[in-house]
């Protein structure tokens, strides 16, 4: 699906940047991966986030935009399919993954779907997200499906184990056959704003991903700032990070709306100034069908309908998906569902 | 079913309709026709005319227009109701507020439906902005009705107050005017906009079911002549407006003289200024919210961009990308950001002014979409390559329409925003809080947003300087507008015409000369001039006027200013305000201590002067003239502003700032101590006088020019004009450069101050009463009359 690129219906357009007239969308699968740049630290300093203005758009965007019956159901299908459905728990075995990997191949009930009218258009999750030891595990569990498998890596969640141990580790798990590699940033470069060594840091991620897409977790709950949050996204994406994502899940504060708007914002600055497409992972804390819609009213607004595509656009989430069943069968049936209808992951 | 793929596919917005079905059936419960609320009653509905639904042209009432006789009824009604209001106190008042407030919000979904429908604005506005603001306002006003006493002591309600409201925001306008009119003790009768009068009869019907005591809140419907009869309405204590400049300027001349208390909220062209250092991307969701809020129907929309031309091409490109995503429609339909113009006449207003910018050779820019049809829609619209000479730049549009424009650097910004008739509000966006904080106070606007736009409540005062009206709605400062001083002993008329014929049959008599004490030897020839910068100047004319005493005797003669010495002296004022304002308050305080100290060192000699001039005793006027001076000494570092607390996280400070420069003519009470209590406290506020002198004694005020020589007082600061009142009032009241205009003088001078001040609706206080100018209960009046409050609200957040 393409969707055209901003276009005025005047015919003075002189101001306009060039791509917004020739630029043409990648088809779906196709973005070209994000080649980065050189650190460009005059452009890290002049960035400036106020945050009061950002939560007032933030706080808007859910009361501004609604959808109803039909077109809920329908955005509620799509958030399913951009879904990195996740464990990340101590816990975890190798049955616990292979019962998620079945989730993942069919995530809503198949009476449901063609209800939905929706019997010929497969609906299946973006990734399946785990910890290195499940990755072959969840690789062989999925096969034939396309569904890749994303693996946390570099010292998740706090990213501080030593440089040679998070280099091998995105190796090993690449190795393992996973297709993204979720590294985690020093959070410390950030706050003592030496955005130098999260540049190398991140380049060196990327340099031992090889063909992985990598995706960089930015911790915000433990940046302070919404200028950090954006300086971070911005050195990562001049890094060569193929998406942009919150947070581990492990912070005390994991992905807000808030912040999911600066990293968006950054993203869409990245584009007018490189022409390049980076994703963005909000993870952490979305939980209800509710808080999925704001989040892609949110990327429609801001970044067009382009993002809210699995190649641009992944929530991470584990109980989400319940609570999208359960909304997917109250718009069949007319009746509130119940958790146990829907089989577990 | 078949379109949950579709939607799945596309990720289109669908339609999301909030439901009309109980706003009609409450619409149908009055048959679709309404009378007027008043008394506690529906009248029948009468020479009625349709109110429409202006995003679908459907019928939605038959609403009643009001005339003179219907009027009558109401102020009728409002008058009868005073003494049980009154008597109710002030903890019964707060309860009746409070209950209104209470009911507001258990009909906040059916009130917030019936205003989008019938003036167009997106459900979601009504709902999350308007009604809720609603409720806030008068539970804040129930707290302002239990202090009222404590916070305001001597002071009391006005007593009838007439209210008209515009259509952009029917029932939070109603809540601005009735609120704080109640809390002070009045009783209204309110007239809702002829477009849009729903909300505010759904609102009387509401009143009816919590029982609220009849004939305090009179709502009538009608048109402009309705207003009209209103305003003439002889019963009426105070008219407060809110609309058009045009109509506040007719209004300023029909009450002309009349001693009703007004307060006009009228247009804007507001500002939106943005430096190279703003969150662009928060300035571009700040536009959103500035002008196509309520579709730009916003008398403080910010409506004129003014941006740092080193970023200005990026902000073009990303509010352009920003306008395609934004959608108009249904106002019913959950997920518009901008529904329908309210009205016909509007929406044609607004095509014509896009037209002209267009032939004016600015660069129009609207969105790829095209609009829904059927209802009164127009696109967002962006102008650049405007200048500040182009039509579009200095009309109010009123419309979802923008100019931008360039500055260089922030002195520039400061002169591109102020060059305006108008002074409602202001917007600007920089990470710098030096300069965010530089900026706020040069700006010529009553509220000034900084890094944020069109946010409102109940605590902050809202309201403009220059052409955008005056007085203040909410707030402290807002209560004021509805209180006024409980009568002091001794008032009586000024009878100026007639103490001037007995004059003038003592001056028919043998005229003496100039008198003095010095036994044989003639006195040496005083000749007091007119003081215009800080120099004594000869009047244009060349002619002088004889000045004597109450007993006949010529006194002196002194110089019969004109127009043209008016003129001299308004541009010496606006010289001496320019750095009399940045002067910090303590060298303010200083200076006019000294002006005690020196008086002091003449006390004999003005003493003796004021017995020669009125014959009696002076020693006690230069006492209190003294006193005087270390009044408005004192007050001059004093009279702090306030930190509103807004529900929002920010601080919103309340200024008081200087007016710019006072006309004004002095009373004829008390010739030193009389002039000087006015000249005082508006220096004292960092103002420039322009006064004309007591007619009687003139030459009590041309001897203090000497005693500003000596304190220091900076040129400019006090000019003075003698000469005939009739020939220069009009000349001070007209003067397009003077913002406000005091006359204490008679009724007559008065009213034609007034009525002359509409050129630029220049700040008005006209007095007809006498003064005792030693009773000090009335400095509070006279520090607000040398002020006005501007509102900074800085939200912060790291």
């Amino acid at each position: 699906m393409s969707i055209a690129p901003t276009q005025g219906r005047n015919t003075r357009h002189s101001r306009d940047p060039e791509y917004v007239t020739t630029t043409e969308w990648p088809p779906l699968g196709r973005v070209p991966r994000n080649t980065g740049a050189p650190l460009d630290l005059g452009w890290i300093r002049s960035i400036r986030i106020n945050r009061s203005a950002v939560e007032r758009r933030a706080a808007s965007i859910p009361t501004r935009r609604s959808v109803k019956q039909a077109w809920q159901a329908g955005w509620l299908l799509r958030a399913v399919t951009l879904m990195d459905l996740t464990t990340l728990q101590g816990d975890d075995t190798p049955g616990r993954v292979r019962r998620l990997a079945g989730k993942s191949r069919q995530p809503v009930r198949p009476d449901l779907l063609e209800s939905l009218g929706m019997a010929g258009t497969p609906v299946k999750v973006a990734a399946l997200c785990v910890y290195h030891p499940f990755v072959e595990t969840a690789v062989q569990a999925l096969e034939g499906s396309g569904i890749p498998v994303a693996a946390v890596s570099t010292g998740f969640p706090a990213g501080l184990a030593p440089m040679a141990t998070r280099l091998a580790e995105i190796h090993s798990s690449v190795e393992a056959g996973a297709h993204e590699i979720d590294i985690v940033i020093t959070r410390g470069h950030v706050l003592t704003g030496n955005w130098q060594a999260l540049y190398d840091e991140v380049r060196l991620f990327r340099e031992a991903c090889g063909d992985a897409h990598l995706k960089a977790i930015l911790g915000t709950g433990d940046l302070g700032t919404l200028t950090d949050v954006a300086r971070a996204s911005m050195v990562a994406m001049m890094a060569g990070a193929d998406f942009i994502k919150t947070s581990t899940g492990k912070e005390s504060t994991n992905a807000t709306l808030p912040v999911g708007l600066v990293m968006a914002r950054a993203i869409r600055s990245w584009r007018e100034a490189t022409g390049q497409l980076v994703g963005l992972k909000p993870a952490g804390g979305i939980r209800t069908a509710k808080q999925s819609l704001d989040w892609l009213a949110m990327i429609k607004d801001e970044l067009g309908n382009r993002w809210a595509q699995p190649d641009l656009f992944r929530f991470g989430a584990s109980s989400l998906l319940t609570d999208i069943e359960r909304q997917l069968e109250h718009h069949v049936t007319g009746h509130y569902s119940a958790a146990h209808r829907h089989p577990m992951g | 079913m078949t379109d949950v793929k579709t939607a799945f596919d596309t990720l289109a917005w669908g339609p999301a309709p909030e439901s009309a079905a109980i706003a009609r059936e409450w619409l149908d419960r009055h048959a679709r026709q309404f009378g007027c609320y008043v008394n506690g009653e529906w009248t029948e509905p009468d020479a009625t005319f349709m109110v429409k639904d202006p995003a679908t042209g459907a019928e939605l009432a038959l609403v009643t227009a009001s005339d003179a006789a219907g009027v009558d009824a109401a102020v009728a009604a409002a008058r009868a109701a005073l003494p049980a209001w009154r008597a109710l106190g002030c903890h019964g008042r707060s309860r009746w507020l409070y209950a209104i407030a209470r009911g507001v919000q258990r009909r906040s979904r059916l009130l917030a439906v019936v205003e989008s429908m019938d003036n167009g604005k997106p459900i979601r506005e009504s709902r999350d902005i308007d009604i809720p603001l609603v409720a806030r306002h008068f539970s804040h006003h129930a707290g302002w009705a239990q202090l009222r006493d404590d916070v305001f002591p001597g002071m009391g309600e006005v007593g009838v107050v007439g209210q008209i409201i515009p259509w952009n925001f029917p029932l939070l306008m109603l809540s601005w005017k009735i609120a704080p009119a109640l809390a002070a003790g009045n009783t209204v009768v309110l007239k809702p906009a002829e477009f849009t009068p729903l909300s505010a009869l759904c609102f009387a019907d509401m009143l009816d079911e919590i029982g609220f005591p009849p004939g305090v809140i009179n709502i009538i419907t009608g048109d402009g002549s309705t207003g009209q009869a209103l305003v003439a309405h002889e019963d009426v204590d105070k008219i407060a407006f809110t609309g058009s400049t045009d109509v506040g300027r007719a209004i300023r001349v029909a009450t002309a003289g009349t001693g009703k208390k007004l307060t006009l909220e009228l247009g804007g062209k507001s500002p939106f200024i943005v430096f190279a250092d703003a969150d662009l991307d928060s300035v571009v969701e700040g536009v959103v919210d500035a002008i196509w809020f309520n579709q730009g129907q916003v008398c403080c929309a910010g409506s004129r961009i003014l941006v740092a031309e080193e970023i200005a091409d990026a902000l073009i490109t990303k509010l352009r990308a920003r306008m395609e995503t934004l959608r108009v429609g249904s106002p019913l339909d959950k997920a518009v950001d901008i529904g329908a113009i309210v009205a016909p006449v509007q929406l044609e207003r607004i095509g014509e002014l896009v037209e002209l910018g267009k032939r004016e050779g600015a660069t129009c820019w609207q969105p790829s979409w095209s609009l829904p049809e059927g209802g009164l829609f127009f696109p967002p619209t962006l102008f650049t390559d405007v200048t500040p000479a182009a039509t579009i730049a200095q009309e109010e549009i009123f419309g979802p329409v923008v100019v931008l424009m360039s500055f260089r650097n922030h002195a520039d910004a400061v002169d591109l925003a102020n060059n305006t008739r108008y002074g409602l509000a202001a917007s600007l966006w920089t990470e710098n809080i030096n300069l965010a904080l530089d900026v706020a106070p040069m700006l010529k606007a009553g509220t000034v947003w900084i890094n944020c736009t069109n946010l409102f409540d109940a605590a902050s005062g809202f309201g403009g300087y220059r052409e955008s009206g005056y007085g203040r709605e909410g707030g402290r400062e807002g209560m004021l507008e509805y209180l006024k001083a409980r009568k002091r002993e001794g008032e009586k008329e000024r009878r100026r015409e007639e103490r001037r014929r007995e004059e003038r049959k003592r001056d028919s008599g043998e005229a003496r000369g100039p008198g003095g004490d010095s036994g044989d030897l003639p006195p040496i020839d005083r000749t007091p001039k007119l003081y215009i910068g800080g120099k004594q100047s000869r009047a244009d004319s060349g002619y002088v006027l004889p000045v004597h005493s109450t007993d006949g005797r010529l006194l002196g003669e002194i110089g019969r200013g004109n127009r043209k010495d008016v003129r001299n002296a308004v541009e010496a004022a606006h010289k001496g305000q320019a750095g009399w304002s940045r002067a910090t308050a303590h060298l303010r305080s200083q200076v006019i201590h000294y002006l005690g100290e020196n008086l002091s060192a003449r006390e004999a000699e003005f003493a003796g002067r004021l017995r020669a001039v009125s014959g009696v005793d002076g020693r006690s006027e230069v006492a209190a003239a003294i006193e005087c001076c270390f009044v408005w000494a004192a007050w001059a570092d004093k009279y702090d502003g306030a930190v509103h607390h807004t529900p929002h996280r920010n601080v919103t400070l309340a200024m008081p700032e200087a007016l710019g420069v006072i006309g004004m003519l002095c009373p004829d009470e008390s010739p030193l101590l009389g002039f000087l209590s006015l000249v005082l406290p508006a220096i004292a506020m960092g103002n420039a006088v322009v006064a004309i002198p007591s007619r009687v004694h003139p030459l009590m005020a041309t001897d203090c020019y000497q005693l500003f020589d000596t304190s220091d007082l900076p040129d400019g600061v006090v000019n003075i004009v003698t000469g005939q009142v009739p020939e220069l009032l009009p000349a001070l009241a007209g003067h397009a450069d003077v913002d406000g205009i005091w006359v204490h003088g008679t009724q007559v001078e008065v009213a034609e101050a007034e009525r002359l001040s509409v050129g630029n609706m220049k700040r008005t206080w006209g007095e007809w009463h006498e003064r005792v100018w030693s009773d000090r209960t009335g400095d509070q009046e006279l520090l607000r009359h040398a002020t006005q409050v501007k509102n900074i609200w800085v939200p912060y957040g790291a």
